[in-house]
Formats: C-alpha cells, sequence, structure tokens
C-alpha cells in the first residue's frame, strides 16, 4: 500500500497535529517507508491465532468503587499552561 | 571509588569511612566535569542530591540504612519526580514539574537511595540512538562522535561514564538493553509487569518496562530488587512476592543449558559483533554450559507487529499532551482545534510525529483488523516461539545489538534503518519476557559489543546469575572508556 498526501494531512487532522506546506512531502515519503516495512505482517496467515494483549493474559483487576485519591487541584493546576479560579482555559468553544 | 562495587560502598558507608555526601559530591563533580561533553543529563539536582545524602547519612548513623541507603543513582527523565522536572526529552515537557513521585522514584526514596538527577534519553522513549532528543544528542563515552543508543541513552552513558554508579531506564523495544550493549554496561528488563508503571510517562502501555543499568550484574541485582514489586496503581503490575533479585548470583553454571536462536546467528549481525558473541559462547561452555540451537521462526516479525501495535497505543497515550492541562501550549492560535495543533506541532519532535500519525492511521475506521488486530495475533505467535524453545534451554543467549555504536547522524534521517537496529531485542518485549545485555567484547574501534541473554517468565534471578557467572571469569564489564 501507499499512502497519498492527501490521506497524510488527513491523519494528521486526526491526530491534532498542523503538517506545516514544507513538511507534508517528507513526512509522507517516510510514512510510506515505515508501511513498507509494517506490510510484511501480512504475508502471515493468522486466521488461527488468538489476538495477545498482555503476555500473562491476566484479567483486568477491579478494585472497590471508593474514593482513593484526595484534593489536590491546586498541585495539578500548578503546572497548566492557564488557569483561573480553578478552572483550565481554553478559547472560546460556544459562540 | 568510582569503580566500587555497590556492595564494596555499602560496606564503607557502614563503617563510616565513607559519608554519602562524600560520595555523593565525588559523583556530582564527575557530572560537572564530564556532562557539558556526553550531555548524559538534563537536569542535575546537587541541592536535592545533597540533603538526601545528609538524611541517609543519619539512618547509616542510625543503624538502619539498607543496601541502597546512601547510594546516588540516576533516573532516567521519563521517571516522574515530585519537585524536580520531568521532561521526557521533549520540547512538550520542557518546563514540567510533576505533582508527584513515579513509583520507581518513591521505592528508591524510601530505601534512602539518592538521586543525582534525570538523564537524556529519545523524546517520549521512542529511538534507538538517543538522537531524538530537545536537548542535544547524548555522546557515547568510548567514542564521543557516536551514539550511545537509546531509547534510555543517557543513564548508559551515566554508568558507563561513572557519572552514576546505577541508573533506571525503560525498555519498550530494546531501550535499556541495547544501549547497555553500545555503551559496555549491564542492563535488564524484566518480565513485563514486575516493575510498576505508575509516574513513568507511558509509550505503548502493553509493551513499557522499567529496568535496571549498573556496571555489573551484580548492581543491577541490588537496584532490581528495590525497584520491583506490585503495585495496585498499575493495572498490568503483576500480584507476586517481592524477590531479593541477588539470590542465585553464586550458582555455578555447570549444567546450563543455553539455547541459540538459528535466526540470530544466520545473518544480519556485523562480523566484529558475531565474533564477540562466540567467544561470549565458548566462554560459558568452558563454565560448564551446553549450548543447543533453537528455533524462533516468527522473530523476523517483531518489528513489523511492534511498529504497528507501539505507534498506535503511543497515539493514544500522547492524546493527553493538548496544551491544556500541562505542557507546551502555543503562544498564537485561532479557535480549540487550532490551539491543539499548534501547540503538538511545536511540542513534538519529528520521530514523535511520526509514530502519532502511524498508530492514528493503523487505528483509524476499518483497519482495526489489518493492523492493530494482525500485529496482536504476531504477538501470540512470537511468544509461543519462545516458549517452545524454553522447553530446551534454561536460558537463551544472542547478540543485543547487529551493530556496535554508529557515527551521529548516520542513521537519523531514515526511520527505517534505525527501526532495524533492534532487529535482536523487540521480539522479548512483544512476549513480555525478561532480557539483559551484558558487555561481552570489543568490536570495530575497541566498542564495546554487548551478549543478550533472554530468560523464561520471571526468570530475573536466573538471568542475573547467568551474567553474574560470566562476570566473576572476565573483565570486560570492567573496563571503562577514556574520559576526564
Amino acid at each position: 500500500m501507499s499512502l497519498s498526501i492527501d490521506e497524510v494531512r488527513h491523519i494528521a487532522r486526526l491526530a491534532r497535529i498542523e503538517l506545516g506546506e514544507g513538511e507534508a512531502q517528507d513526512t509522507l515519503d517516510k510514512l510510506n517507508n515505515i508501511f513498507g516495512l509494517i506490510e510484511q505482517m501480512q504475508a502471515v496467515d493468522t486466521s488461527q491465532v488468538e489476538p495477545m494483549s498482555h503476555p500473562q493474559d491476566v484479567a483486568q483487576r477491579l478494585r472497590d468503587d471508593i474514593v482513593t485519591e484526595s484534593d489536590r487541584r491546586d498541585a495539578y493546576q500548578r503546572v497548566a499552561p492557564q488557569v483561573e479560579a480553578g478552572l483550565y482555559l481554553v478559547p472560546k468553544v460556544i459562540e | 571509588m568510582i569503580e566500587a562495587s555497590l556492595k564494596d560502598l555499602a560496606a564503607a558507608l557502614r563503617a563510616g569511612t565513607l559519608s554519602s555526601v562524600e560520595l555523593t559530591t565525588l559523583f556530582l563533580d564527575r557530572i560537572d566535569a564530564l556532562n557539558p561533553s556526553l550531555n548524559a543529563f538534563i537536569t542535575v539536582d546537587r541541592d536535592g542530591a545533597l540533603t538526601a545524602a545528609r538524611a541517609a547519612d543519619a539512618r547509616l548513623a542510625a543503624g538502619t540504612a539498607g543496601p541502597l541507603t546512601g547510594i546516588p543513582l540516576a533516573h532516567k527523565d521519563v521517571f516522574c519526580t515530585e519537585g524536580v522536572r520531568t521532561t521526557c526529552a521533549s520540547r512538550m515537557l520542557e518546563n514540567f514539574v510533576s505533582p508527584y513521585d513515579a513509583h520507581v522514584v518513591s521505592q528508591l526514596k524510601a530505601v534512602g537511595a539518592v538521586m543525582l538527577g534525570k538523564t537524556n534519553m529519545d523524546e517520549f522513549a521512542m529511538g534507538s540512538s538517543n538522537e531524538n532528543t530537545h536537548f542535544g544528542p547524548t555522546k557515547n563515552p568510548w567514542n564521543t562522535g557516536r551514539v550511545p543508543g537509546g531509547s534510555s541513552g543517557g543513564s548508559a552513558v551515566a554508568v558507563a561514564a561513572r557519572l552514576a554508579p546505577i541508573a533506571t531506564g525503560t525498555d519498550t523495544g530494546g531501550s535499556v538493553r541495547q544501549p547497555a550493549a553500545l555503551t559496555g554496561v549491564t542492563g535488564i528488563k524484566p518480565t513485563y509487569g514486575v516493575v510498576s508503571r505508575y509516574g513513568m510517562i507511558a509509550y505503548a502501555s502493553s509493551l513499557d518496562q522499567g529496568g535496571a543499568f549498573g556496571r555489573s550484574a551484580e548492581d543491577c541485582a541490588l537496584l532490581l530488587s528495590a525497584m520491583a514489586g506490585f503495585d495496585p496503581r498499575d493495572s498490568t503490575s503483576v500480584e507476586r512476592e517481592t524477590e531479593d533479585y541477588t539470590r542465585d548470583l553464586g550458582k555455578p553454571l555447570a549444567g546450563l543449558r543455553i539455547g541459540l536462536p538459528k535466526e540470530f546467528f544466520a545473518e544480519g549481525m556485523d562480523d566484529d559483533v558475531r565474533a564477540a558473541t562466540e567467544a561470549a559462547l565458548d566462554q560459558y561452555r568452558q563454565l560448564g554450559a551446553t549450548t543447543v540451537e533453537v528455533s524462533l521462526p516468527n522473530a523476523k516479525l517483531a518489528i513489523p507487529a511492534y511498529y504497528v501495535i507501539a505507534p498506535a497505543e503511543a497515539s493514544s497515550n500522547l492524546s493527553r499532551f493538548d496544551g491544556v492541562r500541562y505542557g507546551h501550549r502555543a503562544p498564537e492560535y485561532g479557535d480549540l482545534a487550532d490551539m491543539y495543533s499548534k501547540s503538538r506541532a511545536q511540542g513534538f519532535g519529528a520521530e514523535v510525529k511520526r509514530r502519532i500519525l502511524v498508530g492514528t492511521y493503523v487505528l483509524s475506521h476499518g483497519y482495526y483488523d489489518a493492523y492493530y488486530l494482525q500485529a496482536q495475533k504476531l504477538r501470540r505467535l512470537i511468544a509461543e516461539d519462545f516458549i517452545a524453545a524454553f522447553t530446551q534451554c534454561d536460558v537463551i543467549a544472542g547478540p543485543t545489538s547487529p551493530t556496535v555504536a554508529w557515527p551521529i547522524g548516520e542513521k537519523s534521517d531514515d526511520p527505517v534503518q534505525m527501526y532495524l537496529q533492534d532487529i535482536y531485542t523487540i521480539a522479548v518485549n512483544l512476549a513480555g519476557l525478561p532480557g539483559l545485555s551484558l558487555p561481552c567484547g570489543t568490536g570495530a574501534n575497541d566498542l564495546p559489543v554487548g551478549l543478550q541473554l533472554i530468560g523464561n517468565y520471571f526468570d530475573e534471578a536466573r538471568l542475573l546469575n547467568v551474567a553474574h557467572g560470566f562476570q566473576q571469569t572476565t573483565d570486560w564489564h570492567r573496563r571503562m572508556p577514556a574520559v576526564g
């Protein structure tokens, strides 16, 4: 397979990464090389194989539905780019 | 002093012939002198280190010290440290100061180890050369024109150049073992789930695993014993009793069965790496081990499968960097979507962006089965190969890296060439097995060669035993680069 430049722009939009005019072609070439490597996977028939997501195939642990975290809002907001009155500020979303 | 083992350092600290403040100052001064040319550290915390050293000296005086109390160490800058910035070598986190400690960091604090600082790495642990970093490439102390490997290259260099006795790292596709090999130190990645991922900034969560660097297997065993253990805050942490990984170090190697995967020895490694690997295997035979050929027929699929699974998980994990709650926000932007896109474009480096784009594509509508699911199925085939091989042998051995350290810049513009450097290490992560690299000789230009040992699940103590046995009868691990 081979990606087109429009597909690269579309993926970049989905990933919320601005792609400059000059970057698109180089990104396309490098992604196509990477997908050339990835395509080697398709040569193997895996129709009888169960996918593996965790080496020990363990079930996810459950915990009681109780509050375990303390309120550390100030500490967490100290590292935020822009906050006011305990709120994270972003550009206006609703007109 | 910089050559002393952890055991000897701990003995001197307990005897009072050495204080932790003296030891810590010694390493801080070496960092001051040598880091400008090696670039192994992103952040050095002199004041914090000396405060921790004084507290350790008090514990030593009170007789409540453990084996790592007062021992200086370096953390890879992927581990969150409360009050000391954690960058992941990214512009995105250039000024990020974590409000909490990673589990590994708090474990090591609790035993009284002294953090010197945070080490350079490939951005978000994505890379094999330590060139993908916002803070400039880390240099290999054996030849500063060459890469140290990655992504935990700064930690490997810190130990190799004796800027720290031990260091932590993480290994998603070889990021502890490969830089250990390229810099001539010992590094271990335990079984997936042994070291908690809490506070370890996520790259590919089903593969990421913390690990340890030291000058010897014995030092790695002491560090890993303090890092490992069940942590309920990591949903994939395995519930097992804590282990003393030093317990089997002294076991004789007579009768040990070493499996040699024929695929690893067929082709692909340079002649100098092959010669050093063969010589190391001869040494094991002299120690009474036997070798048997095993086969890992699906291992060749490890790189393609990895470059689906890891980017897919990365694209999800790194979606948290949105310029809202922490990290870089673009200085100028229009609407909210524009703010996200500009902040991420400016904050992430080229390789990180490429992996996010690959991951976004393979997870997008209509492609999941062909890519992510197929890769997870190959993952099982790869793991089953290892399980079959371990019916014939106790450990598997082979090269860690197909080449010695290469010149800075040689592969940095060709991602696929860079990816192929991890040909021997990636399958181990996909299977979730423990792996170790130890220095076993030198190749071209007198550069270090690493031998990789792969163990069955939870067989870390045996891997360390097998490495220690080699190091008792050879001195490759004692060689030190001529720096400073």
